[in-house]
């Protein structure tokens, strides 16, 4: 189970999604998600699915790899559908079942919701799945350099973003070890009550505590010992750079955020 | 009560970018009895194959067959299989969880059910086959043990499950040579004296050269040799061709006969060639 989780995973390529300067892609997802959630009827996110396709078969990453990066998420996608229809006022009743009356605003709020966040996920693994976590992290740390000025850690805070990316999958490794270890020893990780089952937790996340610890303290000092001290005047390996792919994904995005907006306001 | 594999396939990460063939083709049969040692290069599935001996891992295709259980089959009792099949992993001390030596080695017996009396003695059992004094450490935190002390904990807690099979995946990884000396004995002890099947999975070829009766060789996911020690460390050229090498008996072995002495084939262990080497000696020398 642990391995289905491919969001914040990163599939090598060399495409030209790939190529693009991070802080170009970090800004255009963000910029894709503002689109995707000003979207308001079907046809939109037909479209905001159309751009997400095009996207993804110029990274040369299979769309189901990325459909199934959202399948961890359907409960709490279904949950906000539920939610939504349940809460959302509305005037026009489609469907009357004793004290519950579904309108038809709430059922296209419902829609809408759970596709944006679908849509939310889609976009962001994109991003994940074609910017290694190095590149991203640089990116990030660019992007808030602006902010030091007003003593705001960016350096230190990209740093920080980059172990614990660099961990995730030496810990996913670290859990399924443990858990094969102590399913060995007879333990039950999948049936029981709630109780129960947060119980059996405990010889899981112990030693998951004791090896991340463990890990920490080594990297600490492996850092000290190569002299690492972060902060002002650390030059890097690999400059950031525009280029013309970027200013092509830029406009490529300023007309998808076009139409969008133009189809809103001629349907919506 | 013999484990049975048929065929084994197994893929890691089917359908994804790091698609992996782990295993292909794997067929064994391991007897009841039988001590054997598993190597093979890093990657070369060693691991894998052992985590499918208790249905830890499923395979992609191929069976796994316990006392003839199939492990696949969802009516399998997979919890009496883990109880059958001990499974150490390497470095097993990062399991290790509870507040006492007591409890951590208790774990195991309290998830089959078994009575406060019957645990008490498993735990008593398990820390006595592993040299552990029981009055002196039982109340211990684990946290507080020295590195192979907390190895035979670990050891300890699987072998309170009390199997018939025993598979350790690297034993005496990262522990200095009194640690070793010390795992080894006791591994040694559990197959002569509770007749448990043993299968290890090592680097050192001396480790396996001096306790296993039976070899098997693991590259890329084939089992590509598995034979009496003897055969399989007299196949030099092919061990080193993957990355592995012989005993350090077999080299001794071979410089010697290259310098003309007379040693003779299939010598694979430290006491033999130390024999031949007494033989020649009282000889008085070179070309006897």
């Amino acid at each position: 189970m642990l391995k289905d989780i491919t969001l914040g995973q990163y599939f090598p390529g060399d495409s030209a999604i790939h190529r693009m300067d991070p802080r170009m892609k970090l800004i255009l997802t963000i910029v894709y998600i503002v689109g995707v959630f000003m979207v308001s009827n079907l046809p939109g996110y037909l479209l905001a699915l159309a751009f997400l396709y095009l996207v993804v078969r110029i990274s040369g990453i299979q769309f189901s790899y990325l459909v199934k990066g959202v399948k961890p998420l359907r409960f709490i996608i279904l949950f906000t559908f539920v939610l939504n229809l349940f809460f959302v006022q509305g005037e026009t009743p489609i469907l009357s079942l004793g004290f519950f009356t579904l309108t038809k605003e709430a059922l296209d709020n419902a829609i809408y919701f759970a596709l944006r966040l679908v849509f939310l996920v889609m976009g962001t693994s994109v991003l994940t799945l074609t910017t290694s976590p190095v590149q991203l992290t640089d990116g990030l740390e660019r992007l808030m350099r602006p902010l030091q000025r007003f003593h705001f850690p960016a350096h230190e805070l990209a740093m920080m973003m980059t172990i614990a990316l660099r961990f995730i999958p030496t810990l996913l490794e670290e859990t399924d070890k443990i858990q094969k270890a102590q399913m060995a020893r007879g333990a039950d990780f999948e049936s029981g009550n709630l109780i129960a089952r947060a119980k059996a937790m405990i010889p899981l996340l112990v030693p998951l505590f004791v090896s991340a610890f463990r890990r920490a303290n080594d990297l600490a000092m492996a850092m000290e010992a190569r002299c690492y001290r972060g902060g002002d005047h650390r030059t890097r390996l690999r400059e950031l750079k525009y280029t013309k792919l970027d200013a092509i994904g830029a406009l490529a995005m300023a007309a998808f955020l076009f139409v969008v907006v133009l189809e809103g306001r001629l349907l919506g | 009560m013999s484990i049975v594999i048929e065929h084994l396939n197994y893929v890691y990460m089917t359908g994804g970018p790091y698609e992996t063939k782990a295993l292909s083709d794997v067929n064994l049969t391991i007897h009841d009895g039988e001590f054997i040692g598993l190597i093979g290069h890093t990657g070369s599935g060693k691991s894998t194959l052992v985590q499918h001996l208790n249905g830890l891992i499923m395979p992609t295709s191929g069976r796994v067959l316990v006392d003839g259980m199939d492990l696949a089959d969802k009516a399998t009792d997979r919890r009496a299989i883990r109880q059958r099949v001990g499974l150490v992993f390497q470095y097993p001390e990062n399991q290790l969880f509870e507040e006492t030596v007591e409890k951590d080695i208790a774990f195991g017996p309290r998830n089959l059910g078994l009575d406060e009396a019957e645990i008490d003695r498993r735990v008593k059992d398990a820390m006595r086959r592993v040299a552990l004094d029981y009055d002196r450490l039982h109340d211990r935190s684990v946290f507080e043990l020295s590195g192979g002390q907390m190895r035979r904990v670990a050891i300890a807690g699987v072998l309170a499950m009390e199997p018939q099979v025993l598979v350790l995946d690297e034993p005496c990884a990262g522990l200095d040579p009194r640690g070793r000396e010390e795992i080894l004995g006791l591994i040694k002890k559990l197959h002569e004296e509770a007749g448990t099947t043993i299968v290890m999975v090592s680097h050192s070829m001396d480790d396996v050269a001096s306790l296993a009766e039976r070899v098997i060789v693991m590259n890329h996911g084939e089992l590509v040799m598995d034979g009496v020690p003897r055969d399989v460390f007299s196949c030099g050229e092919e061990l080193r061709g993957m990355g592995l090498d012989v005993p350090q008996a077999v080299q001794l072995a071979d410089k010697l006969r290259e310098r003309g002495f007379d040693i003779p084939e299939g010598i694979y262990r430290i006491e033999e060639i130390k024999t031949e080497i007494e033989k020649i000696a009282a000889k008085g020398g070179r070309h006897a």
